[in-house]
């Protein structure tokens, strides 16, 4: 579209800027609930940010909720970012392997291996997480992070990903690492995992921030309080029973929650951009 | 250093399919042998069997009296050169070249030295630190030439390495090859489907159809005594004319009595080849030519048209002073020791 035309202009911005007025709306109640007393905040949200903000979030980090028998904040976060890194990582360690093998090698029932993992992307955690926990459970591994990242990390949409980008690998790459005396493993690691950098790191982020929302899963597994996630604590928070839920630290907790994916995405948005839209060859 | 042996060489794809039917070449110690032919004839197959990337069927391949059938590529001391050049793109051009050498144990000193005097022989000297990407179409196939020379191997195996570049520097580089494998006297097999390179760069010329060969020889051999219709059309640019003849005890014509020859032959229906440079204009000529089309090259140009005492179709070259003009009829003539003759049934050359 290289029309010049001022109110299509206007037009456009305005919808935009709508959209994102929309999509940023919510934050901002949230950061500005998280700067007031409590009281102030039952009494009827104000529109603009109060004085209570070093207090507030002093608060949840250190101390934690009393009445919702939670942890202090900074352990959530910590046994969040714990879930998350061992699920993203793991799934990407699992996912290239497995399509490493499904792509390059020729083996019996290749083809049958590769459509078992395609058939699991039907299958969402919430659908086996009986059969999982029961199992989780067995091998005592409940209220551990074992437990709570192992039975997450296997990743149908990663293998298939990775599978879909080793095939985009030209065949001769595969042959001149023959000619230059570069076995499987060696080839993997000196080429095609350099080549997936990009796709590796966009695909990090999506994991990241899978991992990071995850709720009914350690839900279930942790009954522990020390191996609860922040997502599951904002929860809680909200459940005060007979008392007014102290808002104002449940919306400064569920800021302290957005960072660590934001911060991900941050980080790796050069690479991240690059991956999902170009194809290096 | 090394000969290569090919004999009786198999094919056959899964599915049945039979690439290369059995095909015998010795190709001697420090020679460059080109191996030439359309798309699907084979000839990639027979290079990438050497190379050890695909499966022999049957027969032996041995490099250096030593049998190579079973052998991964990296154990057959052979280099290659990919058509498209297989550059590691994440790798610099310093490490695209080391990393043969790195996978083989060499000493990093030793390395270091080897593509040092690698890039200097290529003219690579000042790109050692750049990526792939960042260097142009040329470059690139030098580091692809260099990749193969830093490993000092027995043989080099050439896949159409040409083919990416626009015609100049396919030229300047067709030369450089050649001239780097003369002094490194390392033996080579080299693919390509393109005429000129095949005859500019062969000390051996296989010509290849349908998974056979059709002719192995030195080029200006192939080129002077075609053994069969398919390597005459091959072999010279423009390519060879044929005309339906007679060859008989009253020599040999065309159409309705145009005699080219007046010596005997005993060979009745032919085909008679005619190359397009050895034609010339001669007001007293047996051929009436009814010209087409003109193209003017400078020194020489070719004329496109058709003999009008049999309708065939007639390429000549012709020096710029006696090109014609298009719609004219002109008269030729052809030098009888120059006719080519071959059987109307097999192809197969008939003196």
């Amino acid at each position: 579209m290289v029309e010049r035309r001022p109110v299509l202009n206007f037009v456009q911005h305005f919808v935009l800027i709508l959209g994102a007025a929309i999509f940023a709306f919510p934050i901002y109640l949230a950061f500005v609930a998280s700067t007031h007393t409590g009281i102030e905040v039952n009494r009827g949200l104000p529109l603009l940010p109060g004085d209570q903000f070093f207090q507030n979030y002093a608060t949840v980090l250190g101390e934690g909720l009393s009445t919702a028998g939670a942890p202090p904040i900074g352990l959530m976060l910590m046994n969040s970012t714990i879930m998350a890194m061992a699920i993203a990582l793991g799934k990407i360690a699992i996912s290239l392997l497995s399509s490493f093998a499904i792509v390059y090698f020729k083996f019996p029932f290749r083809v049958l291996a590769f459509w078992t993992i395609f058939i699991t992307l039907m299958l969402p955690v919430e659908v086996r997480i009986l059969p999982t926990y029961e199992v989780v459970a067995q091998l005592g591994m409940l209220n551990s992070y074992a437990g709570l990242s192992i039975p997450l990390i296997a990743s149908a949409t990663a293998t298939f990903l990775f599978r879909q980008f080793f095939m985009t690998v030209p065949e001769e790459l595969t042959e001149a690492a023959r000619i230059d005396g570069a076995g499987p493993m060696k080839f993997f690691r000196d080429i095609l995992v350099p080549l997936s950098r990009t796709n590796l790191a966009a695909l990090f982020v999506i994991l990241f921030i899978y991992g990071w929302n995850q709720y009914l899963w350690p839900l279930l597994v942790t009954t522990d309080e020390s191996y609860y996630t922040v997502v599951m604590g904002i929860k809680r928070m909200a459940n005060a029973g007979d008392s007014l839920p102290e808002w104002h630290l449940i919306m400064a907790t569920a800021i302290l929650a957005l960072l660590p994916p934001v911060i991900v995405i941050l980080g790796m948005q050069r690479l991240f951009v690059r991956g999902l839209v170009e194809v290096e060859k | 250093m090394a000969d290569i042996t090919l004999n009786h060489i198999r094919k056959v794809y899964p599915g049945g399919v039979e690439a290369i039917p059995g095909l015998s070449v010795d190709i001697e110690d420090g020679e460059l042998c080109v191996l030439v032919g359309p798309s699907g004839c084979g000839k990639s197959t027979l290079l990438r069997m050497v190379a050890g990337l695909e499966e022999v069927t049957g027969g032996e391949i041995s490099i250096g009296g030593r049998k190579v059938n079973d052998l991964e590529p990296a154990d057959r001391d052979i280099a290659m050169v990919f058509q498209n050049y297989a550059l590691y793109p994440h790798m610099s051009v310093y490490e695209n070249m080391a990393y043969g050498l790195k996978n083989q144990g060499t000493p990093k000193a030793e390395i270091r030295e080897r593509v040092n005097e690698a890039a200097g022989i290529l003219g690579l000297a000042d790109f050692l630190e750049r990526k792939p990407r960042q260097l142009s179409g040329g470059q690139r196939q030098r580091v692809a030439m260099g990749r193969a020379i830093v490993r000092k191997p027995q043989v080099f195996l050439f896949d159409e390495p040409l083919s990416n570049l626009d015609a100049k520097l396919r030229m300047k580089t067709r030369v450089e090859i050649r001239d780097l494998q003369q002094r490194l006297k390392t033996t080579a097999i080299y693919v390509t489907h393109d005429q000129s390179e095949a005859m500019t760069l062969a000390d051996k010329l296989v010509v290849m159809n349908a998974g056979r060969i059709e002719q192995v020889g030195p080029p200006i051999a192939l080129y002077e005594r075609p053994a069969t219709k398919f390597v005459a059309e091959f072999i010279g640019s423009p390519p060879m004319n044929f005309i339906p003849g007679h060859a008989g005890a009253d020599g040999v014509t065309i159409g309705e009595g145009v005699k080219l020859d007046d010596r005997p032959h005993q060979h009745g229906e032919v085909s008679v080849g005619i190359r397009p440079e050895h034609l010339v204009r001669d007001t007293a000529g047996p051929l009436s030519v009814d010209v087409r089309v003109v193209e003017r090259l400078g020194a020489s140009g070719n004329v496109y048209g058709w003999v009008e005492q049999t309708g065939s179709e007639l390429v000549a070259s012709l020096t710029d002073a006696t090109l014609p003009q298009p719609g004219e009829t002109m008269r030729m003539s052809v030098d009888p020791a120059m006719l080519h003759l071959f059987d109307r049934e097999t192809g197969d050359r008939l003196d």
